[in-house]
């Protein structure tokens, strides 16, 4: 397996020219033994957002004034790691996951707790076990707003009974279809009625000193319910045990497997490949951390470009490959690279966090490779390369790209009028446009 | 009626940084007297209790009394539509549509479909087929229509997003983006294009793109953003002016695609819906302003992949649902009433005592907008929707 194809497959594009002295597989693997060594700073956690929240509705503060500091902070830090992080593969396994349990600013009010979401319900179980991180996103306030459930109430319950409200099913609905066994387990509307009753008083105490998750007794479906022929007992007990067994069902497995296979390996994943990671989920009890490394080990993980990058992962394959990025980006400062790649995402038409539904963006390249898309990625990374004044394009071209870069590419960079002509031309090949 | 195609397909698609709002346009210039057809997809399932409300119906008080708007001629009440159903007032201007006889809603209309997924029914939404394909229906009513040239000039205008499963296919798509305010020369261009141009995937689209960049910049530089009531006009109503002048122009597309969602409110779904439908509501406006004298040779059909549940559920709200409404407009359009099979509110009447019954195919809609609009032959109708038999329905445009 080449390096290079392994960094620019598993990870986010080559940084600059200091290539990683170890064999590619021990490289990722030593990436997902050890700790996350991300840090941010300049942030707190979900309940600073939710305390910002509160502050902001209790004296009807206008624009935002608490919570768009908050979330200023969580974008400059986070754009940073992904633009300087050593564990590149840890840190696309965990936009993976965003994705896979995506939160989107474009509803629900998760502006202030979006970013604490991504650091604290998806990168602490990484490389751990899928029901754990099923758990967390399913307690977070983030998750729990976006998708309404913290606002679902029991009809029979005694809040509900009181109020005369009652179930919103949206997110038992997609927790079913997207985060675990997916409609191939064949579920029915009394299941996603079900569990939406399971999931009743899973919500938000927006009062407490530090806000947080709660399970409200009181807005709970009183008695048992029944969820793909399984019964589950009344309170945040039956919760617990539905989401352990979604979260280990055999469905579930075979309906991550193929989300990983498609996102590492192929836009249609081989039936043998998907295999091959349900057993390893099925053999581990779930454990993610296994389950991306035998990704590595699949047979088409080392041939180059069979992935078209998306938006996000082109821009910052870029920017890393400029070796744009460093000082940590002021919150403030639209000059600084966390906000360069911020605005690159949007105008290549993945703004963060901010995907249209809750099944994420799309990990395909019929998806993203429109003639507009194409032009817009080349005036970007031309402009881009305007800001290289110094060294030699081929030089970046070898680093980013290793063998997969192509005579053609080089001979027509040789050609170029300038530098910045030069790394527009390698940004446009088709080679780069992959990973 | 028949349109002379000398080229194919043009792809239109927006990249605001604000909204889910993209266009795609499709289609070619034979003459000034081509029909002209819009589809807007409104992602998210639009509740078409809501945006069409039957409020004569004697039951529809009992499901969803938190839900109800006042009855037309009360402050913010609907706006009348014959004395059974009403408008949302948020739709003021298809209400004036309605008047001069250039708006038909149709009502209980659902897919061929019933999946309260988003995904599935979207999918199986715009590819018009009884299994999932590659291609969608849009695309092949396209390449059905007679006096199809060997030829495709594929060149369009494009702002982002890539094109909708509705108009890919067989029949070539191009996109566009606007320039930005720096870019490179046309020299460099075409020595990227070559750089591409064995790649199956990147070579045709850098192709379609300088290609179309050539033609759509002329269209662009003409345009003066609609400002309305002078605030910044939303991406919607941009793109919406955008595809009318677009479809204006001599040589321009004759069929757009736009989407744009925000549709699916599972909670406070009173404030939350006025939003969006505003949006729609100006959009076609603006649609009406660009397309000026050819409005009265435009059908604009806008759909969605489900309705709503009937009840209002615990948060204000409605969760997923089946049958909906589907929004005719334009100066071919035969308006002025409200089409499609009322099912009726009671609880023996709904489907799975939950949904809207549905009593139109939405396939029908589309197929009758295709063969009496488009000019697309009646036998051409099995390949546009492959699978179940689609019956088209009649009397949806005005006859010459």
């Amino acid at each position: 397996m080449q390096l290079s194809g392994v960094i620019n497959r598993f990870g986010w594009g080559e940084r600059g020219l200091d290539l990683p002295q170890e064999a590619s597989r021990d490289w990722l693997a030593a990436q997902l033994q050890g700790p996350d060594e991300a840090r941010f700073t300049g942030v707190g956690d979900t309940a600073d957002g939710l305390i910002a929240q509160r502050t902001q509705q209790k004296e009807k503060l206008q624009g935002d004034p608490l919570i768009k500091p908050i979330l200023r902070a969580e974008i400059a830090t986070q754009l940073d790691g992904l633009l300087m992080t050593g564990q590149p593969f840890r840190e696309r396994l965990a936009w993976f996951w965003f994705n896979h349990f995506t939160v989107s600013l474009r509803q629900g009010s998760t502006r202030g707790v979006v970013g604490a979401y991504m650091r604290e319900a998806i990168r602490p179980h990484v490389t751990g076990r899928f029901e754990d991180m099923l758990l967390a996103v399913m307690r977070h306030p983030a998750m729990l707003m976006y998708l309404d459930n913290a606002s679902s109430i029991g009809p029979n319950s005694p809040a509900g009974r009181k109020s005369h409200k009652g179930l919103n099913e949206n997110l038992a609905r997609e927790c079913l279809e997207l985060h675990t066994v997916s409609p191939a387990a064949g579920y029915t509307q009394a299941d996603v009625t079900a569990f939406a009753a399971i999931l009743t008083g899973w919500g938000i105490d927006m009062q407490a000193d530090r806000p947080g998750f709660v399970f409200r007794g009181k807005a709970h479906e009183p008695g048992a319910k029944t969820l793909m022929g399984q019964v589950f007992a009344e309170g945040e007990e039956g919760g617990l045990q539905a989401l352990h067994v979604l979260g280990t069902h055999s469905a579930t497995y075979r309906h991550i497997a193929t989300q990983l296979v498609g996102h590492f390996i192929s836009d249609t994943p081989a039936p043998r490949d998907v295999a091959r990671i349900v057993s390893v989920l099925r053999a581990s009890g779930g454990d993610l951390g296994a389950a991306s490394l035998a990704l590595a080990d699949l047979p088409d993980a080392g041939r180059p470009g069979g992935k078209f990058r998306s938006p996000m992962d082109y821009a910052t394959a870029v920017m890393r490959a400029l070796s744009l990025g460093g000082a940590p980006s002021g919150p403030d400062d639209p000059h600084a690279p966390a906000h360069i790649l911020l605005d690159a995402f949007a105008r290549l038409g993945q703004p963060l966090w901010t995907a249209p539904l809750p099944n994420g963006w799309s990990d395909r390249a019929a998806d993203w490779s429109a003639p507009a898309d194409l032009l817009a990625r080349t005036d970007w990374a031309w402009r881009m390369a305007a800001h290289v004044r110094s060294g030699d394009p081929l030089d970046i071209a070898h680093a980013a790209l290793g063998p997969a870069l192509r005579r053609p590419t080089v001979l027509a960079m040789r050609q170029a009028g300038s530098r910045q002509d030069a790394l527009a031309l390698l940004f446009s090949s088709p080679e780069f446009q992959r990973r | 009626m028949m349109l002379r195609r000398r080229s194919a397909l043009l792809g239109l698609a927006a990249s605001w940084t604000c909204g889910r709002a993209s266009l795609a346009l499709a289609g070619s210039g034979s003459g000034p007297d081509d029909p002209r057809l819009v589809v807007i997809i409104l992602r998210g399932a639009l509740d078409g209790l809501a945006a069409v409300t039957p409020y004569g119906d004697p039951d529809i008080a009992t499901h969803r009394q938190g839900l109800l708007l006042p009855q037309p001629g009360r402050e913010g009440g609907l706006l009348d539509l014959g004395g059974f159903y009403g408008l949302h007032p948020a739709l003021a201007g298809m209400h004036d549509l309605y008047g001069v006889g250039q708006m038909l809603p149709i009502h209980a209309v659902a897919g061929h479909y019933r999946s309260r997924s988003h995904f599935e029914a979207q999918d199986y939404l715009e590819c018009g087929a009884d299994r999932r394909l590659d291609s969608g229906w849009l695309n092949r009513a396209v390449a059905a229509l007679p006096g199809r040239g060997h030829r495709l000039d594929g060149y369009g205008l494009a702002m982002g997003l890539s094109v909708p499963l509705m108009l890919r296919g067989p029949a070539p798509v191009g996109t566009f983006a606007p320039a930005g305010s720096q870019h490179p020369d046309p020299a460099l261009y075409s020595q990227i294009a070559a750089l591409n141009a064995a790649d199956p995937l990147t070579g045709p689209g850098f192709r379609d793109a300088l290609r179309a960049r050539g033609f759509s910049d002329s269209v662009m530089q003409a345009a003066a953003p609609p400002s309305g009531d002078g605030h910044r006009p939303d991406p919607f109503s941009v793109l919406s002016a955008t595809a009318g002048r677009m479809l204006t122009a001599p040589n321009g597309p004759r069929v757009a695609a736009l989407e744009i969602g925000g549709w699916d409110t599972h909670a406070g779904q009173v404030g939350r819906l006025k939003g969006p439908l505003t949006q729609l509501d100006r959009g076609v406006q603006a649609l009406r302003g660009a397309l000026g004298a050819d409005w009265s040779r435009t059908v604009v059909l806008a759909m969605t992949e489900f309705g709503r549940t009937v009840r209002m559920n615990g948060t204000g709200g409605t969760d997923h649902g089946t049958a909906t409404v589907a929004l005719l407009m334009g100066g071919a359009v035969a308006g002025g009433r409200v089409g499609g099979i009322w099912p009726g509110l009671r609880q023996d009447q709904l489907f799975e005592n939950r949904d809207l019954a549905p009593t139109t195919d939405l396939r029908a809609v589309a197929a009758g907008v295709l063969c009496d609009h488009l000019g697309v032959p009646g036998g051409a109708l099995a390949r546009i929707f492959p699978g179940t038999r689609v019956e088209r329905m009649h009397g949806l445009v005005r006859v010459a």
